[in-house]
């Protein structure tokens, strides 16, 4: 198990264990994390599990896919450190991983 | 299953090129006019080959759903032939994964509206009307982020109050104990007025955006609808009174609405009128169809299921979920439509560089491959959003969040007001492959 605490924009924190392997939208939706909806089911094709990855753990969250980036450019609330949650698998590298929300998913 | 490379398609019955207006007549089966019950047999024995779904036959019956089960199961990318005169003929793609493989791979599967557009019949080549949701990367994603702030979180939040009062207003004027079209009263009262606020439209003159939403989607060969030079004409009529509040607007500083909104981004600030109208067409219908019909399908599901009302009825924290369970069960436009930018590969079928390719929402919002019970309306049904209704990839619809609100708000007014609301006849349904919807639907309140 990996431990990713999510922290919705006015600050709620929601520390879950998500297995290894799986990615962070479900890790989010199986927890009952609000603010994670994951509406296209982990295909970076709806853009409703948008959050922001702290800039130290960008290098072990990997890179956004082509489909991840245009997704995000029409999200109005993408920032640099935008990703993907469902785009990120858990893994050992990322355990105590912040995982920071918007204030709306679009 | 349709794993071998099969090419489908009779390509000699293709015509070159485009169609020529006006159309052929369309090749039918000998069932028309017969009763539903006749008609879905029909479809449920008939050579797949023999079957042209885009025929409005089929979905002002509501029948269509017995063939694109067949299709799930026998031939799931499957290419129409028949009335290819009229069409060019198109693939069928009506499995969940197949449709979300076509929907998020833009580069191969193209919107642009000079090859044909989003819909199965082309845009009228003599009347081209680019909009952004007819358009690929780049100049898609700079014209559709002009518009997105309108439907923002805090824009939403914004409308949230707005939208509530009037839905009491039209609500609490709702006629008790008599029939009435709750299509006319509550869906088209609703959406126009909705409409009206987006663009900054005078609420008294709301019905022309009804209007011209309605004359957008029509078909030119059924009776009683505008024909080809008339729809021009009336789309001219909508640009010209576009144009007048662009003009008030463009020089003045921005008023938050859709038309303040293009006129004030410089993506959007040069469109030629065309694209101008193109993009309002798109605005109008996307805010005003597809809310209308899931307002009217709502209520319908509900008086067919009354073991949900009655769930409903009992736990009013259910509005939620049962809002995005209406949305997949009405599948408001049934489908979207891509062209083929290369030679391809879908479901073990090759696509030519070329090809019409459907992406049947409606079908694959009912694959049970990927849902469990998707016949089955289900108002508490688990993660409820996962649907296709709203397409996925880059052109997802924008306004999804603003549509979820509406249909929310108005379900805690109802319930907060009337006990029932009976369905009293079957609906109207719209004749149309495209806008999955309702005419007219009689209802009471009792007394």
């Amino acid at each position: 198990m990996v431990k990713i605490i999510y922290v919705e924009h006015n600050g709620a924190r929601h520390e879950v264990n998500v297995p290894e392997g799986e990615n962070l939208m479900e890790g989010a939706v199986q927890n009952n994390v609000p603010g994670i909806d994951g509406d296209c089911g982990g295909n970076a094709a709806c853009a409703t599990c948008h959050c922001y990855i702290p800039e130290q753990w960008a290098g072990l969250t990997g890179e956004r896919s082509e489909l991840e980036d245009s997704m995000i450019e029409l999200a109005d609330t993408a920032k640099p450190n935008s990703r993907l949650a469902c785009q990120i698998k858990a893994s050992a590298a990322l355990d105590g991983l912040e995982v920071l929300m918007p204030a709306t998913q679009h | 299953m349709a794993t071998q490379l099969k090419d489908t398609r009779q390509t000699q019955t293709l015509p070159q090129g485009s169609v020529t207006w006006p159309l052929p007549p369309r090749e039918r089966p000998d069932v028309v006019g017969a009763d539903k019950a006749t008609l879905e047999a029909y479809l449920a024995t008939a050579p797949l080959e023999e079957v042209d779904i885009a025929d409005p036959l089929w979905w002002e019956t509501d029948t269509n759903h017995v063939y694109f089960r067949r299709l799930r199961e026998e031939a799931p990318v499957f290419f129409t032939s028949v009335n290819s005169n009229r069409h060019r003929g198109f693939w069928n793609v009506v499995r969940w994964n197949d449709v979300m493989a076509v929907d998020t791979n833009h580069q191969v599967f193209s919107s642009e509206a000079m090859l044909g557009g989003i819909t199965l019949f082309d845009m009228d080549p003599d009347f081209i009307m680019p909009m952004f949701i007819a358009m690929d990367q780049p100049k898609h994603d700079v014209q559709r982020k002009a518009v997105n702030p309108i439907v923002s979180g805090q824009n939403l939040a914004n409308y949230e109050e707005l939208i509530r009062s009037r839905t009491c207003e039209v609500l609490d004027s709702l006629p008790r104990g008599e029939a009435f079209d709750w299509v006319d009263k509550v869906s088209i009262e609703l959406t126009s007025r909705m409409l009206a606020t987006l663009f900054g439209w005078p609420q008294e003159r709301r019905r022309m955006l009804t209007y011209w939403s309605d004359v957008s989607t029509s078909d030119p060969e059924l009776p009683g609808s505008p024909g080809k030079e008339e729809r021009q004409g009336i789309l001219l009529g909508m640009l010209q009174e576009f144009t007048m509040l662009w003009n008030e607007r463009v020089n003045a500083e921005p008023t938050g609405d859709l038309v303040s909104m293009l006129a004030h981004n410089p993506a959007t600030r040069n469109m030629p009128p065309m694209e101008f109208m193109g993009n309002l067409v798109l605005l109008i219908v996307g805010g005003n169809d597809t809310t209308r019909n899931s307002i009217t399908g709502g209520l319908y599901f509900l008086n067919k299921n009354p073991e949900e009302y009655a769930k409903l009825k009992a736990n009013h924290g259910l509005v939620e979920n049962m809002v995005s369970e209406i949305i997949r069960y009405q599948t408001p436009l049934a489908h979207m439509r891509r062209t083929a930018l290369q030679d391809t590969v879908l479901g073990g079928q090759l696509i030519h560089k070329g090809d019409k390719v459907v992406m049947w929402y409606t079908s694959a919002n009912r694959d049970d491959t990927v849902l469990d019970n998707p016949d089955a309306f289900i108002i508490d049904r688990p993660r409820a959003r996962q649907h296709m209704s709203f397409g996925f990839g880059i052109h997802r619809c924008v306004g999804n969040r603003l549509a979820e609100l509406q249909l929310k708000i108005l379900w805690e007014e109802i319930l907060k007001r009337f006990d029932t609301i009976e369905v009293l006849e079957e609906p109207e349904r719209v004749p149309s492959a495209f806008v999955r919807g309702y005419k007219s639907m009689m209802v009471r309140i009792p007394a």
